[in-house]
């Protein structure tokens, strides 16, 4: 192999410069805590979102597009979850009924996590801590 | 072969550098239509469509008259246009980039426009126009470049280019009768609800295609060594003409048709267009215009001496190029929306990002003309050495 | 190693079977009860419709038009140019033009006349449309916007015969008089018209418009009921509607 010196030294450097994301913030990049305490969360008598919350945390947006399909396009308002629970199908007003405190739950960890959500531009967001 | 697009001289530099200068202008209001909205234009509600649309559906028709090459050559030996066929491929591929870009910048939510492949809806024309568009796209680029490699290589082509050839001969011709047919199929506008819309589109793309291709010919002939040869400019020369009287009889069919059933309607647009209507006149000027430029253009063309008078065809041509350019563009697609579906006259003018992303684009399409073209000609001083 | 061409086939192909055996139980095993339903109170008709008594509306009233676009974030645009409106006035001789007149001028036909989308039982807009971002209800007929969806491409614009869409050319936040938090606004670049308040139907509530109208212009009902108001009404007086011959069959009554 021709300048094998300098051809070791340049693999070094790509592969340090292409895994430089998994080892940069080691220690630095614990996910957020999303609080969950507001007033109207407070106030609810079971503490307990629409589904679990494993399946909200890695789904929601999922849950977000079923609904949306099912408000706009077939005329359906009432979601029914695993435990045969309905719930209203809004953004606004069920999601964020609860969760009003938006910006420390919702944007804290779509920062986090590099995710820019337009729902927003749309989507009105209630007055925090409203009732 | 795309290298020899990157030799050339001081003229062609200055040339590519000052289009870049442009798109780069172009792109920077572009980014600013992004963030504030389609409202930078000079749209409006009763307005919807105007410039980019405009310039969509009159650069559909010069792309499409790629095919008045291949007809003559690959249908019917005509030997002449051999060395042409290459321009008008590369002309349709440069023209239908441009149209795709044209309708790009005219979405409201451009990031979605892939919704149009997720949700496909053939009842809707804009599907099958995004269909023809790309096809042509595809098949010309296909075309162009595998039967220039093969010149280049002095070989033959290969054995399945020719169905792809007869193949863009129908594909020519649709894609401008599906433009067409976005207008053509509105019940609610009565300016384009016509069964001669898709005739007309075709009669002024024969025109304004070809006429274009003349001047860039003659062009072609001062910067470089490629000369087409008197025989194919005045074939093509010939093909303007009378393609030309035909899209001025389509225009004064629609004309006896509306004036003379007198329904109100109907001639409202056409009374807005030469006339004004209710004290409204933004595009008389420019139909006047064009209706002059038009007749000159029709009188230099059909007496044969200043046909082949080569100063005299490159004005008729340019004369016939811009005259169609305001016909089909803003006189055809403004007007449809003047009067409006409830009788206001809401008047159309462009803003100045407006005309800026609209040059931006109009000089993307002339970078890819200049750089196409360059291989092309390289190409060809290549193999006749 | 060694790979002859038929035991790389014979490889493959078990591979892909392979593969699509879990996407294939999955959707065997996709039944069960439904996750959504429909709200058990809202008011239900299989062909929706309005009427409007002309003569009844005072010049210069806005009731309807102010609680529509009070209900649905409606933006108010100083310029007309951007101008955003679900319903408004017209003068009569513009909503059912042709036949002008100077015998006509004044009469029953001297007021104002409301106009709002018509969601027409034939829709162009609906036809036209790349994405099926506005569609036709199979269940009652009405014209919808999936605002989620819209390219902002302005083909329903031009194939409306009524002039009844509007375009988001800018954002319209910053020109909505105070947000209803309970419906969304729009956002700049798609296209909005009137919902005909499927939202309230689905909680059993009248259109927005019906409901603020203080001298009972406005009807609505469900055209395929025979015992709706508005059968019986269109069974017993002439009304026009906008641009018939066009074949769209709009759902919007006019009396005089």
């Amino acid at each position: 192999m021709f300048d094998t010196g300098k051809v070791l030294a340049g693999l070094a450097i790509f592969l340090t410069l292409l895994t430089s994301p998994f080892w940069y913030g080691k220690g630095r990049t614990a996910p957020p805590a999303l609080p969950v305490d507001t007033p109207e969360i407070q106030k609810l008598p079971v503490k307990a979102c629409i589904e679990s919350t494993p399946y909200m945390t890695a789904s929601h947006m999922e849950l977000l597009n079923e609904w949306r399909d099912a408000v706009v396009r077939d005329g359906k308002q009432l979601y029914v979850n695993h435990e045969g629970k309905k719930f209203k199908m809004s953004l606004s007003q069920t999601c964020l009924g609860c969760h009003s405190n938006k910006e420390r739950f919702c944007d804290t960890c779509h920062t986090y996590s590099g995710a820019t959500p337009r729902c927003w531009s749309c989507h009105v967001v209630p007055k925090e801590g409203r009732t | 072969m795309l290298e020899k697009a990157l030799r050339g001289d001081r003229r062609y530099w200055a040339w590519v550098g000052f289009l870049i200068l442009i798109i780069g202008v172009g792109f920077f209001f572009y980014l600013r239509q992004l963030d504030y909205g389609l409202g930078i234009t000079g749209m409006s509600r009763n307005v919807s469509w105007a410039l980019y649309i405009a310039q969509f559906t009159f650069l559909v028709g010069v792309a499409a008259s790629a095919v008045m090459l291949v007809i003559p050559y690959y249908l019917h030996d005509y030997k002449a246009f051999g060395k042409l066929t290459i321009l008008g491929e590369f002309l349709a591929v440069s023209c239908v980039f441009m149209c795709i870009t044209f309708i790009i910048v005219d979405l409201g939510q451009p990031a979605r426009a892939i919704n149009m492949l997720f949700y496909p809806t053939p009842s809707s024309i804009l599907f099958w126009d995004m269909i023809v568009l790309n096809g042509y796209l595809l098949l010309n680029i296909l075309i162009g470049w595998t039967v220039l490699a093969s010149e280049e290589k002095s070989v033959p082509p290969p054995k399945w280019v020719k169905p792809l050839i007869y193949l863009s001969i129908p594909w020519a011709i649709s894609i401008h009768t599906v433009t067409a047919f976005i207008y053509a199929g509105l019940p609610g506008r009565s300016f384009w609800l016509t069964a001669i819309m898709a005739p007309r589109f075709l009669g002024s793309a024969f025109a304004s295609g070809p006429a274009l291709l003349i001047l860039l010919c003659f062009i072609l002939r001062k910067s470089s060594r490629f000369d087409a040869g008197k025989q194919s400019i005045q074939a093509l020369a010939k093909i303007v003409t009378y393609a030309l009287i035909a899209s001025i009889f389509f225009v004064l069919m629609e004309i006896f048709t509306v004036f003379y059933s007198q329904v109100p309607e109907h001639m409202e647009h056409f009374k807005y267009l030469f006339v004004g209507l209710d004290g409204h006149y933004a595009l008389v000027p420019w139909m006047w215009a064009a209706v002059i430029l038009a007749a000159i253009a029709l009188i230099l063309l059909i007496n044969p001496r200043t046909r082949q008078n080569e100063t005299l065809l490159a004005v008729a041509c340019a004369a016939v190029f811009f005259s169609l350019w305001i016909e089909k563009g803003l006189g055809l697609v403004v007007t449809g929306f003047i009067p409006s579906p409830l009788e206001k006259i809401t008047e159309y003018f462009p803003t100045g990002p407006e005309v800026a992303i609209t040059m931006g684009v109009w000089a993307l399409g002339l970078l890819i003309l200049t750089v196409l073209y360059k291989v092309a000609i390289a190409v060809k001083a290549e193999i006749e050495e | 190693m060694k790979c002859s061409r038929r035991a790389l086939l014979k490889i493959a192909g078990i591979s892909l079977i392979g593969a699509g055996v879990r996407p294939a139980l999955e959707a065997l095993g996709a039944g069960g009860s439904p996750r959504t339903l429909a709200s058990p109170n809202r008011l239900v008709g299989k062909r929706w419709a309005m009427a409007v008594h002309i003569h009844k509306c005072p010049t210069g009233c806005k009731e309807c038009i102010d609680a529509c676009h009070r209900t649905h974030n409606v933006p108010d645009f100083e310029n007309l140019k951007d101008q955003v409106k679900w319903i408004w006035n017209e003068p009569f001789r513009d909503v059912f033009p042709g036949g002008e007149n100077p015998y006509l001028e004044k009469g029953p036909t001297e007021g104002p006349v409301l106009v709002l989308c018509n969601h027409c039982a034939n829709p162009p807009c609906v036809r036209v449309c790349p994405t099926k971002a506005t569609f036709q209800r199979k269940e009652d007929g009405i014209v919808m916007m999936d605002y989620h969806r819209c390219i902002g491409c302005r083909f329903c614009m031009a194939g409306c015969p009524y002039g009844a869409r509007s375009m988001n050319f800018r954002d319209p936040r910053p020109f909505i008089k105070g947000i209803n938090p309970e419906f969304p606004t729009r956002t700049k670049g798609v296209v909005e018209k009137c919902n005909f308040c499927e939202e309230r139907l689905a909680r059993g509530l009248m259109p927005a418009c019906v409901e603020a109208c203080k001298e009972k212009a406005l009807v609505f009902g469900d055209l395929e009921n025979p015992q709706s108001e508005i059968r019986k009404l269109l069974q017993t007086r002439f009304t026009l509607r906008r641009k018939p011959e066009l074949g769209t069959q709009p759902q919007v009554y006019y009396l005089v």
